[in-house]
């Protein structure tokens, strides 16, 4: 288990990033950012790259700041940025309580948000957060940057809409409003394992009825997304059992989940079902 | 097959000067060209944590990184945990309360249990359990380890 | 000098510091990836990617063509070596399934080795390896045990044994019988996954014409004896080296093709070969374990009482029988009647090959099994019978008064003879101490308010020490300084500090003072290694007995320096001195030493030298037993299952040192939890394995594991060993399936809903929601 032979690049400036980038891509030519995915695939030699472009010593990379009303996350931030609150307010809070959830302790202090974005594994909690919460991805090229919304950027298992060439530089997540609500649950086999389903839910309210939900899935499908149909389901009702199973089961059966020599997806479609319901009880706890 | 690039690992405040291939992992480097054997290879792919060693203090996956990103790097290993002949605390908990058996695992945890505590001395015992969480022991199903490094926790607080 | 007061450290029964721990906590172990040699190869395994399949062709030409590669082995280079022998000698019945060093005209698995490339390192190796082609033409596939065999070899059947065992006229017991309960189960296939990857070094040492390999583990000197057949040299001229290994469980230190192979490369290329396993090879190539269906039934009488059992099981040996034969059949067979009386009995093992990893032992082989299929059966009667399941075990439990309890059957060439033990004397004790009443009204009421929660229990007995004997060496140098030399093999177990405890008893000296040689074949010319829980009963009665004559030979040459009786003395922290008076006249263990060099006058005519070899036979093995309970909550919604609490209770006859007991028992544990809830290889249609990963292999991590309380009696002494020792190694995974599946189908008020480990969430959701829960 010993990765294939690569060209190594440590560039320091994104210009100087991007431009390697546009030159090596076509020959599988790589980002190494926090390398806590990239690396073990490269050790089964399920990747091997030709060249890889690591990003760690690239100055002005590590943003981690609001700005225009959004929490800007460079490629560079880790995970372990977010055990405290990277910014005031529920955004914060709701980063802090998912980051617990990433793999271990040690990963986190190696690999970074916008790393697990780009990879786009099904089962990212960063993933499901971006889709969740409408992030907008920052895709730098040699050529420019263009902004890519969450819901265009998810293809399908570790597939994005971002080019070969292309440098995702930053993640950019709306903040909340100090009434919003939320809950996050997943579940695993074991501590830290990939899960199996996960889900995070966010609404507000107004007049006790539920205002602007958002409810998101991941691991259960081959890409996280918002779920219209669950979502449908709870705006304009008062939070409460009826409506919360109402919009699990509207979750459940609008999915279509994966199956694998582990799971099946009835299991998967019974299991989220769960977990939206218990998101949903947590936000409203 | 790239070109080698020469670089200084500073391991245990030890300079190594080595010539590297930038596919050889950090665990491999330590291990094969610098000599520092104590830290242990368990799965080579992130999960087991056996090679878990501190670099710029922060505990992490030396078979996640290549040597060649250690470049000028602060590197502590399981070797340079004992102050000469005086055993860090967590080591001595670690003998104290038998939470080792065969010993493969035991340098993963030793550095695992040293960045936390260097980062958190106050951590509560269930963050403890949830940072232990990420390495595997195959021998003494945990108690034991849990154990010794809150044993070591409160002695390194009281001592600070 | 040494006063009676001194506080002589590491006497039988302390829980003393382990001398094994001070290397491994500073990174100063020597574990076989930590050991080089100048000018060393580092050889690859090319495997099969084909589960069954005929080789039409290897084409080795561009692996040869890399820079650095040095040799490209297919069998054809090696056509001189047989296939890898029995450990116990060899079976002509099962020659023809053994397994080749690489696969010579059929791959068998997903893993089975084809092609060895040999180059300046590891990373060379590997990319050499990629570019070997090999062409197979594939055969059908068998993936299960209980499907009917297929050819093997144009010779014989995948069935390649039936191992029967039993006694008494089953047929009558069941056409008498009040009620008769059958029950279907299987035990999944997993295995022991230690920390450490395998790894082997071979070193031809032409000067000496000695073959070394270092990496051996577990049975140093039986491997030892294998190679020396398979290859056709002297053991003088073969040596084995164990150096700290990571883990054991009874499958690492098994010889196996990787380990052969690096001999006969070191000896062809004439440099030295080491070979690192990684853990996808790890996942696929190691021994696998456990897979067993058994359809087995009770016949019972009006009172509850079992009065025969009948099983039939299916036994996934995988695709090669390696070095331990049908070890675990006959284990299966041998003791799946347990702690109870059951007066008729039949097993039938139907040990069949498969195209999956092949299958040997793990931790508690046979008996892990057979407690989980026997506690299952136990369960099922109880509900069959109306009968509280407590009440059901204690009615069939063999009793004080019975014992030593002796069976017809054979577990591993000796026949089952039950030490005295006192079952339901420890049942009585463990249901106490557990507050077993109590905890049933509390989970009564908690599950009358609608929580998944349960209890189940665990009965068995083990066995420990296979016999039939072992030996010891102890040699006391000029300056006191103590060696023990054993054939014993250290895993990570404490048998350095064991044996330096035994030791240290009857040499009245520090244990520290003690070195403990183990697995090092050209130190001592016999050994048994570390397996079967033998190493404290047989290695360490053995050590007891030579300590015991070295203490006798140094009293004997003190009587005479003192001019005193050799009666009236003892040994104090390494001081002879008289027994009423420790501050009078006397002689160090250095001294006596001194006093019995060849070319000393005060010898006399006592041979020469300081030491002792004594050996210790035993005539049966002894049977530790004791019982788990798990206390465990459902969600039902996810499936998931919650150990709440935890209990073992266990008679070891005689603790050397109970802080290391208790740690086999937590450790074992663990690796119980993991079979019964986590750890499983499961396989494709075709064959491929889907665990190769420790993402897909779910080794339990601290949040899964619960923290046993522990009740360790010492109530029953052995009586086949002069110290009372019965083993410790295995108990604490034996009984953990059967008590977890009791508690689950307790928890979710279904009987028998559990009839097959791993209870992922997935299985026990579809249990539930099969019955509208």
């Amino acid at each position: 288990m010993k990765p294939a032979a690569f060209e190594y690049h440590a560039p320091t400036t994104i210009d100087e990033a991007v431009a390697l980038l546009a030159e090596h891509a076509p020959n599988d030519g790589r980002i190494l950012a926090g390398g806590q995915s990239l690396v073990p695939t490269m050790a089964f030699r399920l990747a091997r790259p030709t060249h890889l472009i690591d990003i760690n010593n690239v100055a002005n990379l590590d943003k981690l700041a609001i700005e225009s009303g959004a929490l800007c996350i460079g490629a560079t931030v880790r995970h372990a940025q977010f055990h405290t609150p990277a910014c005031d307010g529920v955004l914060g809070r709701l980063l802090t309580d998912v980051v617990s959830n990433i793999a271990h302790y040690p990963i986190r202090q190696r690999g970074t948000f916008c790393g697990s974005v780009a990879h786009s594994d099904p089962a990212s909690e960063w993933c499901m957060v971006a889709a969740t919460l409408d992030a907008t991805m920052i895709a730098q090229s040699a050529s420019g940057e263009r902004l890519i919304p969450a819901k265009d950027f998810f293809e399908t298992v570790m597939t994005t809409a971002l080019n070969e060439d292309e440098l995702l530089r930053e993640v950019r997540i709306p903040v909340l409003s100090d009434d919003t609500v939320y809950g996050f649950q997943e579940f695993n086999r074991r501590a830290g394992d990939f899960a199996i389903s996960m889900t995070l839910v966010t609404y507000q309210l107004e007049g006790g009825k539920i205002v602007d939900p958002h409810v998101g899935v991941g691991g259960a499908e081959d890409r996280p997304r918002r779920i219209a149909e669950a979502e449908a389901a709870l705006a304009g009702q008062t939070p409460g059992d009826d409506a919360f199973r109402a919009a699990a089961d509207a979750a459940a059966a609008a999915i279509d989940p994966m199956e694998d020599h582990a799971t099946n997806a009835q299991y998967r479609r019974d299991l989220t079902a769960t977990l939206v319901r218990r998101a949903l009880e947590n936000a409203a706890s | 097959m790239s070109d080698k690039k020469d670089i200084t690992l500073t391991i245990n405040g030890r300079d190594h000067n080595v010539s590297v291939d930038p596919r050889w992992t950090l665990a491999d480097v330590i291990r094969d060209h610098c000599g520092q054997t104590g830290t242990h290879l368990g799965c080579e792919h992130g999960i087991c944590g056996a090679c878990t060693i501190l670099v710029d203090d922060s505990p992490v996956r030396s078979c996640l990184m290549f040597g060649i990103q250690a470049d000028g790097k602060k590197i502590r290993t399981v070797e340079g945990l004992a102050n000469g002949d005086e055993y860090h605390p967590l080591q001595r908990a670690f003998i104290e309360n038998h939470a080792l058996q065969c010993g493969y695992c035991t340098p993963g945890f030793l550095m695992l249990a040293t960045g936390i505590l260097e980062a958190q001395p106050d951590i509560s015992d269930d963050d403890l359990n949830d940072v232990l969480s990420s390495n595997l022991c195959r021998c003494t199903g945990y108690a034991n380890i849990i154990k010794a490094v809150r044993i070591a926790r409160d002695e390194m607080k009281a001592a600070s | 000098m040494a006063t009676a007061t001194n506080r002589m450290l590491g006497h039988l029964g302390d829980s003393v510091e382990r001398l094994e721990d001070p290397p491994l906590v500073t990174g100063k172990g020597r574990f076989v990836g930590d050991i080089n040699f100048p000018d060393q190869l580092h050889m690859r395994i090319v495997r099969s990617d084909h589960a069954h399949g005929k080789i039409i062709s290897v084409d080795t030409s561009a692996a040869e063509a890399v820079p650095g590669v040095v040799a490209v082995w297919t069998t054809e280079n090696i056509d001189d070596v047989p296939p890898i022998d029995f450990r116990e000698g060899s079976d002509p019945t099962l020659a023809l399934f053994r397994q080749y060093p690489l696969a010579r005209e059929l791959v068998r698995y997903v893993g089975d080795p084809v092609v060895a490339v040999f180059a300046e390192d590891p990373y060379t190796a590997e990319d050499a390896a990629e570019l070997v082609v090999i062409e197979i033409e594939p055969l059908p596939v068998l993936i299960n045990a209980d499907d009917p065999p297929q050819d093997f070899k144009g010779q014989a059947t995948t069935e390649a044994a039936i191992v029967e065992q039993g006694y008494g006229d089953i047929d009558t017991t069941f056409a008498n019988a009040f009620k008769v309960v059958e029950i279907d189960v299987k035990v999944s296939r997993h295995t022991g996954v230690p920390m450490e990857c395998r790894g082997a070094i071979g070193r031809y040492d032409e000067a000496r014409d000695v073959l070394e390999m270092y990496g051996a583990a577990k049975v140093p000197h039986r491997n030892r004896d294998t190679l020396c057949r398979m290859l056709n040299r002297p053991a003088s001229g073969l040596h084995l080296f164990e150096g700290h290994t990571g883990g054991g469980f009874g499958i690492r230190g098994e010889l196996y093709p990787e380990d052969v192979l690096v001999c006969v490369a070191a000896m062809r290329l004439r440099r030295p070969v080491k070979w690192i396993e990684d853990r996808r090879e790890h996942l696929m190539a190691a021994n696998h374990s456990r897979q067993q269906r058994h359809i087995i039934r009770a016949a019972v009488a009006e009172d509850g009482e079992v009065v025969g059992l009948d099983d039939e099981l299916y036994l996934d040996q995988g695709g090669y029988i390696r070095t331990h034969g049908t070890r675990v059949a006959n284990m299966t067979t041998g003791t799946l009647p347990g702690p109870y009386r059951f007066p008729v009995y039949r097993s039938i093992c139907h040990f069949r090959l498969t195209n999956k990893t092949p299958a040997a032992t793990y931790r508690s082989p046979g008996r892990c099994e057979s407690t989980f299929v026997r506690e299952r059966l136990m369960d099922a009667v109880a509900v069959a019978m109306d009968m509280d399941p407590i009440a059901l075990r204690r009615r069939n439990l063999i009793s004080l008064e019975e014992m030593p309890y002796g069976r017809a059957l054979d577990v591993l060439g000796d026949s089952v003879e039950h030490d005295p033990g006192d079952y339901a004397g420890l049942l009585d004790q463990g249901l106490a101490q557990i507050g077993w009443d109590d905890l049933q009204k509390k989970l009564a009421k908690r599950r009358a308010n609608g929580e998944m929660v349960g209890a189940g229990i665990s009965m068995f007995f083990e066995k420990s020490g296979l016999g039939p004997s072992d030996g010891a060496k102890i040699f006391v140098d000029n300056e006191g300084f103590i060696e023990v030399v054993t054939g014993g093999a250290s895993i990570g177990q404490g048998f350095e500090t064991a044996m330096a405890q035994i030791a240290a008893e009857d040499l009245g000296t520090d244990y520290r003072r003690i070195r403990v040689v183990h697995g090092q074949t050209n130190r001592i010319d016999y050994g048994v290694g570390a397996h079967a829980s033998r190493a404290t009963v047989l290695t360490g009665t053995a050590v007891s007995l030579t300590a015991q004559a070295v203490r006798a030979k140094a009293l004997d040459m003190a009587a005479e320096l003192l001019q005193t009786s050799a009666d009236s003395l003892t040994i104090t922290d390494g001081v002879v001195h008289a027994k009423d008076n420790p501050t009078g006249p006397s002689l160090t263990l250095g001294e006596i030493a001194e006093a019995l060099i060849p070319t000393s006058k005060l010898r006399g005519d006592r041979e020469p030298y300081l030491k002792g070899e004594e050996w210790f036979h035993i005539e049966h093995q002894t049977y530790p037993y004791g019982h788990h309970i798990a206390v465990v909550k459902v969600d039902p919604d996810t499936g998931g299952v919650e150990i709440e609490k935890y209990f073992i209770a266990y008679d070891i006859g005689r603790a050397i040192n109970p802080m290391m007991i208790e740690g086999q028992l937590v450790g074992g544990l663990a690796q119980g939890v993991g079979g019964a809830l986590f750890e499983e290889f499961t396989y494709s249609e075709t064959g491929d394995p889907q665990a190769v990963t420790f993402a897909d292999y779910l080794i339990p991590t601290l949040q899964e594991v619960p923290d046993p309380e522990i009740l360790l009696t010492e109530d029953f002494p052995s009586i086949r060993t002069p110290l009372g020792i019965k083993g410790a190694g295995e108990a604490g995974i034996t009984g953990a399936a059967g008590a977890i599946a009791s508690a689950i189908d307790n928890a979710i008020g279904i009987p028998g809903a559990v009839t097959e480990t791993p209870v992922s969430p997935q299985r026990l959701k579809k249990i539930l929601s099969e019955h509208g829960k």
